[in-house]
């Protein structure tokens, strides 16, 4: 039973990072209908943005998660702008493959030597690592920051959305893109900000994943971002309690077929899951039924 | 009858030129072995393309795993030619078709269900099946050992020849054209029109897309079965998203529905990830992966339609427009 809580409270450390990248993920395919495979490397550039700012300068833990969030969001806007945006109106799979290419891009650019360098670093800890024990389970004080960022992070993402202007924006456009840009909405800028908004979650991401998984590396963003994308889906693509939700069931699943199974089926479990749910519910867990125009 | 034995005749002369014509290049020592496996590799990936041409291009489904029937056929075929062929060109004639038919059987099963989903939904599907394909390929090792699992599968023989590439490209393409100028081809591209509409025209969508979606896995898995005998060497690595992708970018550079776009394209990548290993200064290979995204983002942003856009060869014009 411990070690059930055990798994159950490292379950949780994945899931919330994984969070952190499907709202990027959900967020974007929710107005502009993009898989955006850059997403996962926009989540590498900011771990390694942490792990610069860590090990060279020294800053303080509030600078790091902030220099990531800012690196994440200009790339990202960057990318949108120069290879998304003139394709807005071209067939989707041009730019599904573009965003391949970007994707692609990033991996191999910043593996060269003159960038970061194809191998494995180890992510400096920004502090101590305290363990407490409560009732039997270990936790560390890595779980407890993960846990305060990442729901620090969806108040504000829900504040964003739903207490402002611009969140009203992306509402309105991720309704309907046409209809939103006659009733004066800046289409344009509304998407711009919300590939910045989803980058710098995945800025904030990349930083806690350095932290909880000391290891980085170019391609390392690929994997998580996969699944974080399934669990978008998982949750119902577009639905912001859908992918944190869809997030969490994907770091547990995966935990508990580690535990109990064998971590070479752990990059299985999340896809098993995601087509029986698919399945069941084609628009997934919280997805609304989409009825078909003639 | 007279002009089917003229059709047949003018293929058999189709295809002893282009095979005779390489083997003999490659006799002669014009061509050295090195790229004459290139080239032996492009056929391959060619007729694979030509079967998510078919998935996608024409029935309109989004596959991102198609490498997953790659890798179906790929161990179907090797397993069976390790335990009953040796050398024998008949088993591996044998071995082949039954990696396409294990793919065809494979995609039937999935199909069932998910070709229920639509457009991303169906993607978001295979691409989870892609991986899941790739985890039980990496334990393979735990059901039947010769299949080698993660440590990859040795002991194939190499039986994949110009010959047998040409032929089995040949065929598929013909195979394509035939498919797609009939009426079962007018449905399948009904279907990708606009489906609904297709469905008020009293087509069964279902069924249509099931024929397009197990022909292009078995055609997948065919070529898989090429692929293991071209190397010797099989590992769940080959199959993953990355050969997924691989394949829908062919598709979707040579133009999706496109028969001629993609047969060139399939042989321009081949050949342009493999030139670009050679041209390029020793110490700079690393570049090949900086270069190639930019080429296809560039490529996207100039012609997000594929580089053939609805052209094809005359030979594979259907008959009214020839």
């Amino acid at each position: 039973m411990e070690y059930f809580a055990q798994q159950v409270i490292n379950g949780l450390q994945l899931g919330f990072v994984y969070a952190l990248i499907a709202l990027g993920y959900t967020m974007v395919y929710g107005i502009v209908r993009l898989i955006n495979f850059a997403h996962g490397d926009v989540f590498m550039i900011g771990a390694f943005i942490g792990l610069y700012t860590i090990e060279r300068y020294h800053l303080p833990l509030a600078l790091v998660f902030l220099a990531a969030v800012a690196g994440c969001t200009v790339l990202a806007v960057l990318i949108e702008l120069l290879a998304y945006r003139p394709l807005r109106h071209a067939p989707k799979i041009a730019s599904l493959i573009t965003a391949i290419g970007v994707s692609l891009f990033l991996e191999y650019f910043t593996s060269l030597r003159q960038v970061f360098g194809p191998n494995f670093y180890s992510f400096p800890r920004p502090f101590p690592v305290v363990i407490w024990e409560v009732g039997g389970i270990l936790v560390t004080n890595i779980q407890a920051v993960i846990l305060v960022v990442t729901v620090l992070c969806l108040l504000f993402l829900q504040f964003i959305v739903f207490r402002t202007k611009m969140g009203r924006g992306m509402r309105a456009v991720s309704y309907d893109y046409v209809t939103a840009g006659l009733m004066g909405v800046n289409v344009n800028r509304v998407i711009s900000f919300t590939f910045g908004l989803g980058a710098a979650l995945a800025g904030v991401g990349g930083v806690l994943y350095g932290i909880a998984y000391p290891q980085v590396n170019t391609f390392m963003g690929f994997m998580p971002g996969l699944k974080a994308f399934t669990a978008a889906v998982l949750g119902g693509i577009g639905n912001i309690p859908g992918a944190v939700l869809g997030a969490l069931i994907m770091g547990q699943s995966e935990t508990m077929v580690s535990a109990y199974l064998s971590s070479t089926y752990r990059d299985g479990i999340a896809f098993v899951i995601l087509i029986l749910v698919l399945l069941w519910k084609p628009t997934g867990i919280l997805g609304a039924p989409r009825a078909e125009k003639v | 009858m007279a002009e089917s034995l003229r059709n047949l005749a003018r293929i058999l002369a189709a295809y002893a030129l282009l095979a005779g014509s390489i083997v003999l290049l490659a006799a002669t020592g014009v061509v050295n072995p090195y790229w004459v496996q290139i080239l032996e590799l492009a056929c391959v990936v060619a007729i694979s393309a030509q079967g998510l041409n078919i998935i996608y291009g024409y029935t309109g489904l989004f596959s991102l795993g198609h490498a997953a029937f790659l890798g179906i056929g790929a161990y179907t075929a090797a397993y069976l030619m390790k335990t009953y062929g040796g050398q024998s060109q008949a088993v591996f004639f044998t071995a082949l078709l039954a990696g396409g038919g294990a793919a065809a059987v494979i995609a039937c099963l999935i199909g069932l269900p998910a070709l229920r989903l639509t457009s991303d939904y169906l993607g978001i599907a295979t691409l989870g099946f892609g991986i899941i394909m790739k985890v039980i390929f990496d334990n393979a090792d735990s059901f039947l050992p010769e299949l080698g699992g993660a440590r990859g599968m040795t002991g194939i023989t190499k039986m994949t020849t110009v010959p047998w590439v040409v032929f089995f490209l040949l065929v598929s393409v013909l195979i394509v054209r035939n498919t797609i100028h009939s009426s079962y081809g007018r449905a399948i591209i009904s279907i990708r029109e606009d489906e609904i509409a297709a469905e008020t025209m009293g087509i069964d969508t279902f069924r249509y897309k099931m024929v397009g979606f197990v022909m292009g896995c078995a055609f997948a898995g065919v070529a898989g079965g090429l692929y293991a005998h071209l190397y010797a060497f099989l590992h769940p690595s080959n199959f993953d998203f990355f050969k997924s992708i691989d394949i829908l970018v062919i598709v979707v550079l040579g133009g999706l529905g496109n028969m001629s776009g993609v047969l060139v394209a399939s042989f321009g990548w081949i050949f342009l990830l493999e030139g670009l290993r050679v041209v390029l200064p020793p110490g700079y290979v690393e570049l090949r992966w900086v270069l190639i995204p930019v080429l296809l983002i560039v490529t996207m942003l100039l012609r997000p339609q594929g580089l053939f856009g609805s052209r094809e060869f005359p030979f594979l014009r259907g008959r009214l427009y020839r």
